[in-house]
């Protein structure tokens, strides 16, 4: 029988030697190694897409996932290059970024807060994603942009439209292409004005969450601005389906127009619901009702059929666009699937393609770096003329589209047709503007 | 005055949905007494077979028309309708205008045979369960149609309008001694309440003056001594099963035109109906109906921006303020019979 040498004293003191060993490399890696969250050290990079493709937005996300992978076949070399050849910064050259092959993941926001943070963390941790894109709602994008400054990677904000985004929610390591519902307000404000005249009493019916709050605030402005008078603002609930009871009230409330501040699903409910109302039939205070929707979607468009026409709203981008830019995109992109691109598609793919410029003008992928050739950036070629990344609050300035309702569409994609491009300068706000107080951009996380 | 009429009828086209609904989901929780929460995916489906009649009666073949071009500049292909070419483009359109009320033939046999599928594959397998497996199981269900529906047809809604003839609102007012349009109401809203009070009139009556009714009836009272006496009850609890799935499946055609269809607005109602159904007293067919209509009205009146301003965020409690006061102080519902749910 052997005798043990083993003291309890003697099997803590190994333990803790055994684990300092262990652990040492991985303390030179996250500090010493590594300046930043995932740098890349490999002949590759990854990119976490982070798009809604269950729930109610599904088809939206659908849109951008294309969009995202026609970005990635471009930046690697793949198809027509579509609007690389356009844009006015030529650092992209097809060889994938920084001379990395891209590669990407995609997450399931689900079109909820606590979904989409769960897949972005997921992304950034076990797939080692260096920037997040995506999104179709305000409220998901300000929660994956607070999760990404937190972690140290880029968040290239795809469709959001709530003014807190890069108002009071910004923060230094997000960007936001898409326009928000100030410059919404700002473009049809004067086109509502020429159509409609300056003597007008305006409804409104508003989504109960963030950007039904900041849409609504922005276009009462803008329109109280010019004359218009609020009768009242009713908020629904983000769940409501049937809009008959808010409907009802609006026809004897004084009401010669109706603000639909609703988005989606929402938006094709209540704006069935008002037609079936007989509101456009209708004749109130010697003028003809009319319906205005701030923010359109043609994906969602197509849901309320031949309600949509002749229906005022404002657009990011439309496909029907004659610049070299969209008619580039929307070549490559009608080739690949058939269909032309939502505006929610473009602003994902232009997304990429500034992330991927930006790191390449860096020289780096760190975020900071990153975040610093971005900010202030001027460019063109992308769609939307020339347009600014205002080093301020992150939000790219740019022509506003106002669009209506097709009379007469000539095919199931041609449901919105361009009235007025609003100039970049009729929409530009000062940072510190009211509507867009109270937050801080801080300073950039590279993380790690 | 013109505000509370106006809210009335709003009230009875909601509950209107609310009461069939629940009057399927009492008849299968009389009958079979399982807690079905797959019947909102019934509704759902029942609207997709409208939206499944409008695509039958548009497929098309595509003509080229080199005088217009595509997105990408190609020359444009226009989709003709076969139905156009079979019976010409008036008769054409009238056909394809008329889907929605077409899709009432076309869904009927179709809920039936969803709904006996339902029953025989998966339903009848947890008669013996407890409330709770049913629920999960169901719920589960629901899940899975509602994904298959989105496969198919996509997230979003689709437009799914009423014939032509059923557009516009009807002068309401003018027939109560009010001023022309002070209180409007849409057709297909009024014609979606005089459909629901015919099926529900009409399962009554099958259920009242029919010698199956009769037999279903007495196995809903005493469903052991109706088989001791030779009756083949499972069989026909089967078919009310499929009774059930078609009423909630017609209430889902009809209401296409309303709100267009999407994968999820069975989920939208379900809840709801459950509670109409509690309400109403479990497996009451009468207190079912009753219950959908009053609480579609109140549910419409705390909507009312006189009712917000006093009690904001009622119209989003009032149906659950009033199953909780209604359970405090009636138990079994307003017209729940004694013995079901209290053992």
């Amino acid at each position: 029988m052997s005798k043990s040498t083993l003291t309890r004293r003697g099997v803590l003191r190994t333990g803790a030697v055994a684990g300092a060993g262990v652990a040492l490399p991985t303390i030179f890696t996250s500090s010493a190694a590594s300046a930043f969250t995932n740098e890349p050290t490999g002949g590759s990079v990854t990119l976490g897409f982070n798009v809604p493709q269950t729930g109610p937005y599904a088809d939206e996300g659908a849109d951008e996932l294309r969009a995202f992978e026609l970005a990635v076949e471009h930046l690697n070399g793949g198809g027509d290059g579509g609007m690389m050849n356009t844009f006015s910064s030529k650092t992209l050259d097809g060889t994938g970024i920084l001379g990395k092959k891209v590669e990407y993941v995609t997450g399931d926001t689900q079109t909820k807060s606590d979904a989409a943070r769960a897949s972005a963390k997921s992304m950034i941790e076990k797939d080692g994603a260096v920037m997040i894109s995506g999104g179709s709602s305000s409220g998901v994008a300000v929660a994956v942009q607070g999760l990404c400054q937190e972690a140290g990677v880029i968040f290239m904000a795809g469709l959001t439209h709530s003014n807190d985004t890069t108002g009071k929610d910004k923060k230094a390591n997000g960007f936001r292409h898409f326009f928000n519902a100030y410059m919404s307000a700002a473009a049809l404000a004067p086109v509502l004005e020429k159509m409609y005249g300056k003597d007008r009493k305006a409804y409104h019916l508003t989504a109960d969450y963030t950007w039904g709050w900041t849409q609504q605030e922005s276009i009462q402005a803008a329109t109280e601005a010019m004359g218009w008078e609020t009768v009242n603002n009713v908020l629904t609930p983000l769940a409501q389906t049937d809009f008959s009871s808010y409907i009802a009230p609006v026809l004897n409330s004084g009401a010669d127009v109706l603000v639909l501040n609703h988005y989606g699903g929402n938006m094709v409910n209540s704006l069935t619901n008002a037609v079936q109302f007989g509101l456009r039939d209708k004749q109130v205070n010697g003028k003809n009702f009319e319906i205005v929707v701030p923010l359109y979607s043609r994906l969602m468009a197509r849901g309320a059929g031949e309600n949509v026409k002749g229906i005022f709203g404002s657009t990011n981008w439309h496909w029907s666009l004659q610049d070299e830019g969209s008619k580039a995109f929307v070549q490559s992109f009608g080739t690949k699937y058939g269909f032309p691109p939502s505006q929610a598609a473009h602003t994902c793919y232009v997304q990429t393609l500034l992330y991927a410029d930006a790191v390449q003008r860096a020289g780096s992928f760190n975020p900071c770096e990153v975040g610093a050739a971005l900010e202030g950036f001027e460019f063109d070629g992308l769609g939307n003329g020339p347009t600014l990344y205002r080093a301020d609050d992150h939000q790219c300035f740019k022509d506003v589209l106002v669009v209506r309702g097709k009379e007469n569409p000539e095919s199931e994609f041609d449901l919105l047709e361009v009235v007025e491009v609003t100039p970049r300068a009729q929409v530009e706000y000062a940072p510190d503007h009211p509507m867009f107080s109270g937050g801080n951009l801080g300073s950039c996380n590279p993380g790690a | 005055m013109d505000a509370i009429i106006l809210q009335i009828l709003n009230g009875l086209d909601k509950g209107s949905a609310y009461a069939l609904i629940a009057l399927g989901l009492t008849l299968i929780f009389g009958t079979l007494g399982v807690v079905n929460f797959a019947h909102g995916a019934l509704f759902m489906i029942g609207a997709f077979c409208a939206v499944t009649l409008n695509r039958i009666l548009t497929l098309s073949h595509q003509v080229v028309d080199e005088s217009r071009k595509d997105f990408l500049g190609n020359p444009l292909k226009v989709d003709v309708p076969y139905v156009n070419d079979w019976f010409g483009e008036a008769a054409g359109a009238t056909i394809i205008d008329w889907s929605v009320p077409l899709a009432i033939l076309f869904s009927i046999p179709v809920m039936i045979a969803i709904g006996v599928i339902m029953e025989r594959g998966l339903i009848k397998h947890f008669y013996r369960r407890p409330h709770a497996d049913q629920i999960l199981v169901t719920f589960g269900l629901a899940i899975v149609l509602q994904e298959i529906i989105k496969y198919f047809y996509g997230a979003n809604p689709i437009p799914t309008p009423a014939p032509d003839v059923f557009r516009g609102s009807f002068d309401f007012g003018v027939l109560l001694g009010f001023d022309p349009n002070v209180i409007i109401y849409p057709y297909w809203r009024l014609v979606y309440f005089a459909f629901a009070a015919l099926i529900v009139g009409a399962v009554f009556a099958f259920l009242q003056f029919t010698t199956f009714g009769m037999v279903v009836r007495a196995g809903m009272a005493d469903r052991e001594t109706v088989g001791l006496l030779g009756i083949n009850i499972d069989r026909r609890f089967t078919i009310m099963f499929g009774l059930a799935a078609a009423v909630a499946g017609l209430a889902g055609v009809m209401y296409a035109p309303i709100n267009s269809p999407n994968y999820h607005m069975g989920m939208d109602f379900l809840v709801l109906s459950f509670v109409v159904v509690v309400v109403g007293g479990m497996g009451s067919l009468p207190g079912a109906v009753l219950a959908g209509f009053v609480l579609g009205v109140l549910e419409s009146f705390a909507s009312m921006n006189e009712i917000k301003s006093i009690l904001p965020g009622i119209d989003q409690i009032i149906i659950y303020l009033v199953a909780i006061i209604i359970l405090l102080t009636r138990p079994r519902g307003l017209m729940g019979r004694k013995g079901v749910m209290e053992d």
